[in-house]
């Protein structure tokens, strides 16, 4: 197990490289930050001096080998818009998001297991097609529509939540809420599959035919069976809240890495968005790696060499 | 034995809806099983042997399924009647049941112990005792190094101890009834043996009743005391084991005892002599997995050795049948022969040309003179072409062959010739049953005119007269077109009665070579022993 995490890190290495090589070059086509920093009628030696100061007035190569050598002490050059390093911008964002992914993804899972295994036992059944339509709303509702809605009725009618902002835990309900939603609506579909599979497969059967239990069949039995396709999929919603839960930490004015990687798109703060996308890229790989040790944890015949 | 049934069915009658009208799957069936008897229910797929016995353990969806009428009286007291509640505490205790495959039977994420003990468990043993007592059973059921072997996972172990541990959790709580629905159908023939035993000794020291459900007439021949016959969800037949076997009443019985292969007397396949062209000559050929073509150096032990040093020659109107058990190679082997794989080191020759030295072109000719055709019809036909098709697909790998107005009319002509109608041309796959799908694969096969036809256990999937009948077609064949078969089977006694000649691989290796009639009668290698030996006194017998 100790060489399979070895080499996946050494395959990352690579794709990180690429990416932190896309990155800084298309980050550096939106334009010049000096058109959104200085005022509209900045002189020509204003526009110099700041893009001197910035080292924007090199050749790109040499703006390029400078930001590998940073990267190389994790400095990742100074935020423009917050006049800080761009680690401690990104790094103070982070938390919020990952926090707000370490309480959504549980809820999504153990929702959609439940449910997705109680329609799964009787297939085209009450409970099934009820669960089935629900979670089809649930996977097909735009994001900040319902966040939008969700304010207007409990914040704005009700008064019962806060509209926006972090502080107090009540702050959290609607955001997780809001993102809860569509993964939800999506895995039920996955786990409800995968469990009709598992629950007619031979193994099942002989259970039945050993006196095992409904319950035990179905928790025990099919739904350990039933799990990989499940953790793929669950995997990869994890990995999209990481990467930045942008709709919802805008509406809800969440101060997380998404709305960080919005905002510093818009004002050219090329230092923050790379920090932000290198951070979230070594986040995606450590939940990839989490996710095969779980492949093999759940079925022994998965091993890695 | 005592008077009273242990188990007694009574006019049982199950259908399921559909959409095109009631299929009734088991009508009016009855029959009964005492303690220390065994009983073999008999019958081909669709017969409605699985569906009612599946019953007696709450096993069927219903619904869809509707049990229509009946009784599955057990201990005198009707089940059909009893809560499903107290059915589940019978099942495993009282009642128990293996299936045809283990592999699929166990659940592959637990550990074997864990399996055994979870019966034991439900039932309301405690887990310390429930521990000791799988360690026991799986002693009893011949497992070595139970402690061990209690915490590995099914896919650690062979098909014939997987068989093993699933009989160790259905005996765990010695149960008064066994249920086997075709507990040795996927084992090779010598481990099917080793496992009838160990059923049979288990009956003998606890009482059990046994009931056996197969297509395998030397299974019923082997171990039964009494049979019901099954066809189209009816019994036709039932009575004595030995009485049925040596005298059956019904048609259908005498049908599938006609069609059993082996029971003729042995009337040998014309041989072919030496003087006779050869075909395809295979010299020292391994296939060695983990090691690279052309790297295998002599005294090398590393990889796996599915073939280990092949040599045999076929020749122009041979027959050759290829025996031997999973594992043996043989597949690997017809692979290579079909150019699918390459051997590690040796040669294959057809006509005189090396199969690996070929140029593509030189391939593409040799391809059509050798045809194959594969285990399972439903696999190997595209499910999205049509009849028509797929025969006249060979025309438009090899368009020189056929002019394209012309096929349609060739297509017709070989379904007929395989036993099929022209009507058949513009139909699916799906619309045949698993006999005329593998009438529709040699037709295929004919379609280039081939010299060779690889058969890679061609028939195994098909039930014993639908196998009588394809076996019949492929003999028609080779005398109409002279054609030679490389025919690969588990089947000692489908290949006794359709083979020239003999190889017999175990391991690997070809441990034995030979004209049929010297390998049935005189058999020379311990494992070609045990293998006649294991498949039934009349094979050699009869000779």
């Amino acid at each position: 197990m100790g060489g399979f995490i070895f080499k996946r890190s050494l395959q990352s290495v690579f794709s990180l490289i690429a990416l932190i090589v896309l990155v800084f070059f298309l980050a550096r086509l939106t334009g010049s930050p000096a058109d959104l920093y200085l005022p509209q009628d900045a002189s020509p030696e204003v526009r110099f001096q700041f893009n001197e100061r910035l080292g924007f007035n090199d050749p790109l190569y040499v703006q390029f080998g400078r930001f590998l050598v940073g990267l190389l002490h994790f400095d990742m050059g100074e935020s423009l818009q917050f006049s800080r390093p761009a680690v401690d911008v990104v790094l103070n964002a982070f938390p919020t998001t990952l926090m707000l992914a370490a309480i959504t993804m549980p809820i999504v899972i153990i929702l959609s297991v439940i449910t997705g295994s109680l329609a799964a036992f009787r297939p085209g059944g009450v409970f099934d097609r009820l669960a089935s339509f629900i979670s089809l709303i649930g996977a097909s509702t735009p994001n900040f529509w319902v966040a939008i809605v969700g304010v207007l009725v409990f914040a704005v009618t009700f008064r019962i939540l806060p509209t926006s902002g972090t502080g107090t835990p009540l702050h959290w309900v609607l955001p997780v809420a809001v993102l809860t939603l569509r993964p939800t609506g999506v895995l039920v579909q996955v786990v409800r599959t995968s469990m009709i599979t598992a629950l007619s497969s031979a193994y099942v059967k002989t259970a039945k035919a050993r006196g095992v239990g409904s319950r035990a069949i179905i928790f025990v039995h099919a739904l350990r069976n039933g799990l990989l396709p499940v953790i793929t999929v669950a995997s990869d919603q994890a990995a999209g809240i990481v990467n930045g839960a942008v709709i919802v930490e805008t509406v809800f004015g969440f101060p997380g890495i998404g709305k960080l990687m919005i905002d510093s798109v818009m004002l050219r703060d090329f230092a923050v968005i790379q920090a932000a996308v290198l951070v979230t890229a070594l986040a995606v790989f450590i939940i990839n790696i989490l996710v095969d040790i779980t492949y093999a944890l759940v079925d022994p015949r998965i091993r890695y060499s | 034995m005592s008077d009273t049934p242990l188990l007694e069915i009574r006019n049982l009658s199950i259908h399921f809806p559909s959409s095109r009208g009631t299929v009734h799957v088991v009508s009016d069936v009855s029959w009964s099983v005492r303690k220390g008897e065994t009983l073999a229910i008999l019958g081909e797929s669709g017969s409605g042997k699985s569906v009612s016995t599946s019953a007696i353990l709450d096993l069927i969806d219903a619904p869809p399924a509707v049990i229509s009428q009946g009784e599955i009286l057990y201990q005198g007291r009707d089940l059909l009647k009893t809560p499903k509640d107290e059915r589940r505490k019978i099942n495993g205790k009282n009642i128990s049941m293996i299936f045809q495959d283990p592999l699929a039977a166990l659940n592959p994420v637990y550990p074997i112990g864990w399996q055994i003990a979870e019966t034991l468990r439900v039932h309301g043993v405690d887990r310390q005792t429930a521990h000791a007592r799988v360690i026991d059973l799986l002693t009893r059921v011949g497992i070595d190094d139970p402690e061990r072997r209690a915490k590995q996972y099914p896919h650690q172990f062979s098909g014939g101890q997987r068989q093993r541990i699933m009989i160790a959790s259905a005996i765990a709580l010695e149960p008064d009834l066994l249920i086997a629905d075709e507990p040795t159908s996927a084992l090779d023939v010598t481990v099917q043996a080793q496992v009838l035993a160990l059923l049979k000794q288990l009956q003998a020291e606890s009482g059990m009743g046994l009931v056996l459900i197969t297509h395998d007439l030397s299974v019923v021949e082997k171990v039964a005391d009494r049979v019901v016959v099954m066809q189209n969800g009816r019994i036709v037949e039932t009575g004595d084991a030995a009485a049925i076997m040596a005298a059956p009443q019904h048609p259908y019985t005498r049908k599938l005892l006609d069609a059993m292969p082996g029971r003729h007397g042995f009337t040998p396949q014309l041989a072919v002599t030496s003087a006779d062209r050869p075909l395809l000559e295979v010299e020292h050929v391994s296939r060695v997995y983990g090691v690279a073509p052309g790297k295998l150096k002599p005294g090398n032990t590393g990889g796996v050795r599915a073939v280990d040093d092949a040599s045999f020659v076929l020749r122009s109107g041979e027959t050759l049948g290829i025996v031997g058990e999973s594992g043996s190679g043989k597949s690997t082997l017809a692979r290579m022969l079909l150019g699918l794989e390459a051997p590690t080191s040796g040669t294959i020759r057809f006509d005189g040309h090396d199969l690996n030295g070929m140029s593509a072109a030189q391939t593409y000719t040799v391809r059509r003179r050798m045809q194959f055709v594969f285990q399972d019809p439903t696999a190997s036909l595209n499910p999205r072409m049509t009849v028509g098709q797929i025969v006249s697909e060979p025309f438009a790998i090899h368009p020189d062959v056929l002019p394209r107005s012309e096929w349609r009319g060739r297509a017709i002509e070989l379904l007929e010739r395989v036993g099929l109608t022209a009507d058949h041309i513009d139909r699916h796959p799906h619309q045949f049953s698993g006999g005329q799908r593998q009438r529709i694969a040699i037709a295929r096969a004919l379609a280039l005119q081939p010299e060779v036809i690889v058969c890679d256990e061609a028939v195994s999937a098909l039930d014993v007269s639908i196998q009588a009948q394809v076996i019949d077609l492929l003999k028609t064949l080779r005398r109409d077109f002279g054609l030679s078969y490389i025919f690969i089977a588990h089947d000692l006694a489908l290949v006794r009665d359709f083979a020239t000649s003999v190889i017999v691989m175990y391991r690997g290796q070809i441990v034995e070579q030979g004209l049929t009639t010297q390998i049935y009668t005189n058999p020379q290698h311990d494992y070609t022993k045990r293998l006649l030996a294991a498949s039934g006194d009349h094979l050699s017998s009869a000779a």
